[in-house]
């Protein structure tokens, strides 16, 4: 997904003269044949992230189009404040884009994970939040955010499903059951039909979580007949149970959420795959979850 | 027309706290030259892509600022009689949303140096190389680590098109020794200091040329304490 977007930004600055890049380093490798193309408006401001998000907000306030990437802990958390008052309180519409998800960089460490970055982007109103599940769909999200005025937060990894599935705002059925509904965001999807290969389970997928698709919840919720949800994201634990909350108010229902744990820190090194294990985001992970959940 | 000698009673219609009155006074010429004699823009005009932007980083304390926006027809004097309230459009720190006229939405400290180098990039990349982006910080506003990521980055661009001005109230907890302009000075900017308060002086050092570099003019004023 880290080439997909660097690829299609840099094709995007070929013909959209709106757009500007705004990196602090981390991958500007990847991006130097547009950067020698484009000088005034592929700007690295070197490891500043303060200033990463202050010049991006500042080029909207001037009439461009900013996309602004690093990795996630340094793009959503070092410079939350940024975010908060350079972007969303000045109305100054960019695109995030991250890449390295909760834990791509495994070991590298907790330094570089960021499970948090969705449910802190959650706080302020407004953003839209993809999380692409293949590097195609990560492609079509990007090109697709590039020619707004909004505000949209991509969160891009190295974790991936084997096929692209078509992007759409909506909650897409996967596949159809009776016992539960379970919602697979991005990368997740795969791990999440093998877990539940065996059980009679509704099965939706979602590359946008915000705004999050209520309807589509409720929907499925009642061709299912059971109102038992479970969600499972590739970040903090529960991020999006306040969205099923608010979606399913009238109808009594449970949530159980699977994602990155939030009881403690994992101080661990290793591989992503190691990392979705600990967390129960595997596929046997998954797959005794949901068993429980249902059984 | 309103003038200089207005602004005293323009800001004595926003009730403040006594110990605010030297803060509130402190920016009180600089803005005026600036509105009054620099900066290119106007009502009319604050949607005009070539228009000269203020950016009033420090927000704290703005009833200077909104004395001058008065002044020269942003907003309505009445509008300053609700300051503070729920529905007036004037915050204790400003909000460019709810106030067409300021450029940003500020007060907590260390924004907006970040925001007006981000301005004038988006401005070159368009061709717009006429118009000037005045940044208004203070001496202990420097504090914030933020401001010199911005400094950094705006001297080795030599970004023309930005001025800073920092209000010196020698007000920051730790000083800075050797002076505040020298920290801009040391990344390549034009450094000029003025008596905060002297009107042809702050003149000359916003309006005389720095090819190629961005310019910081220090205005001392009283020190706060």
């Amino acid at each position: 997904m880290r080439d997909a977007f660097a690829e299609t930004i840099s094709r995007a600055l070929d013909t959209d003269p709106r757009l500007a890049l705004v990196l602090a380093d981390i991958s500007a490798d990847r991006i130097q044949q547009a950067a020698r193309r484009h000088p005034d408006r592929v700007i690295n401001v070197g490891i500043r992230e303060q200033l990463l998000i202050g010049v991006t907000g500042g080029l909207a306030l001037a009439g461009m189009r900013p996309v602004a990437h690093t990795f996630p802990p340094f793009l959503v958390e070092r410079a939350f404040e940024q975010i908060k008052l350079d972007l969303s309180h000045q109305d100054a519409g960019a695109v995030l884009v991250s890449w390295g998800g909760s834990y791509d960089i495994a070991d590298n460490g907790r330094t570089h994970m960021a499970p948090g970055d969705v449910a802190l982007m959650d706080t302020l109103p407004g953003w839209r939040i993809q999380v692409p599940g293949h590097p195609r769909e990560a492609a079509e999200l990007v090109s697709a955010a590039l020619p707004g005025e909004d505000s949209v937060y991509l969160r891009l990894s190295a974790q991936s499903n084997a096929q692209a599935r078509p992007v759409t705002p909506t909650l897409q059925v996967v596949r159809r059951g009776r016992e539960a509904v379970v919602v697979a965001v991005g990368p997740t999807l795969d791990r999440v039909l093998a877990a539940t290969a065996s059980m009679d389970v509704t099965v939706l997928y979602a590359s946008t979580v915000r705004p999050f698709d209520g309807a589509g919840l409720r929907a499925a919720v009642e061709f299912t007949g059971r109102a038992d949800v479970v969600l499972v994201e590739p970040y903090l634990a529960g991020t999006s149970t306040h969205c099923v909350a608010e979606a399913l108010l009238h109808v009594p229902h449970r949530v159980l959420a699977l994602g990155v744990r939030r009881d403690v820190e994992l101080r661990a090194y290793g591989e992503p795959a190691d990392h979705d294990a600990a967390h129960g985001l595997d596929v046997t992970g998954i797959a005794a979850a949901v068993h429980t959940f249902t059984g | 027309m309103t003038g200089y000698r207005d602004l005293a009673a323009l800001i004595d219609r926003m009730p403040s706290p006594a110990k605010y009155a030297n803060i509130v006074n402190s920016t009180l010429d600089v803005l005026w030259v600036l509105y009054d004699r620099v900066l290119d823009v106007s009502p009319e005009r604050i949607e005009d892509p070539d228009r000269d932007r203020f950016l009033l980083s420090k927000g704290h304390c703005p009833n200077a600022f909104y004395a001058v926006l008065a002044a020269k027809g942003f907003i309505e004097a009445a509008e300053l009689d609700k300051w503070g309230s729920f529905a007036s459009r004037l915050g204790k720190h400003p909000d460019r949303v709810l106030l067409p006229g300021a450029e940003i939405g500020s007060g907590s400290l260390g924004h907006g140096l970040g925001l007006g180098v981000g301005t004038v990039l988006g401005l070159r990349a368009q061709g717009r190389t006429a118009p000037k982006v005045v940044v208004l910080v203070g001496d202990a506003e420097m504090d914030e680590g933020s401001n010199h990521e911005a400094i950094v980055l705006a001297g080795r661009l030599g970004l023309e098109q930005l001025t800073a001005v920092v209000v010196d109230n020698t007000s920051a907890s730790h000083g800075w020794p050797g002076g505040i302009g020298a920290r801009f000075a040391l990344e390549g900017w034009a450094e000029r200091v003025v008596d905060g308060h002297d009107h042809t002086a702050l003149y000359e050092a916003f309006t005389q040329p720095h090819p190629g570099r961005p310019l910081v003019v220090v205005a001392q004023v009283e020190p706060k304490n």
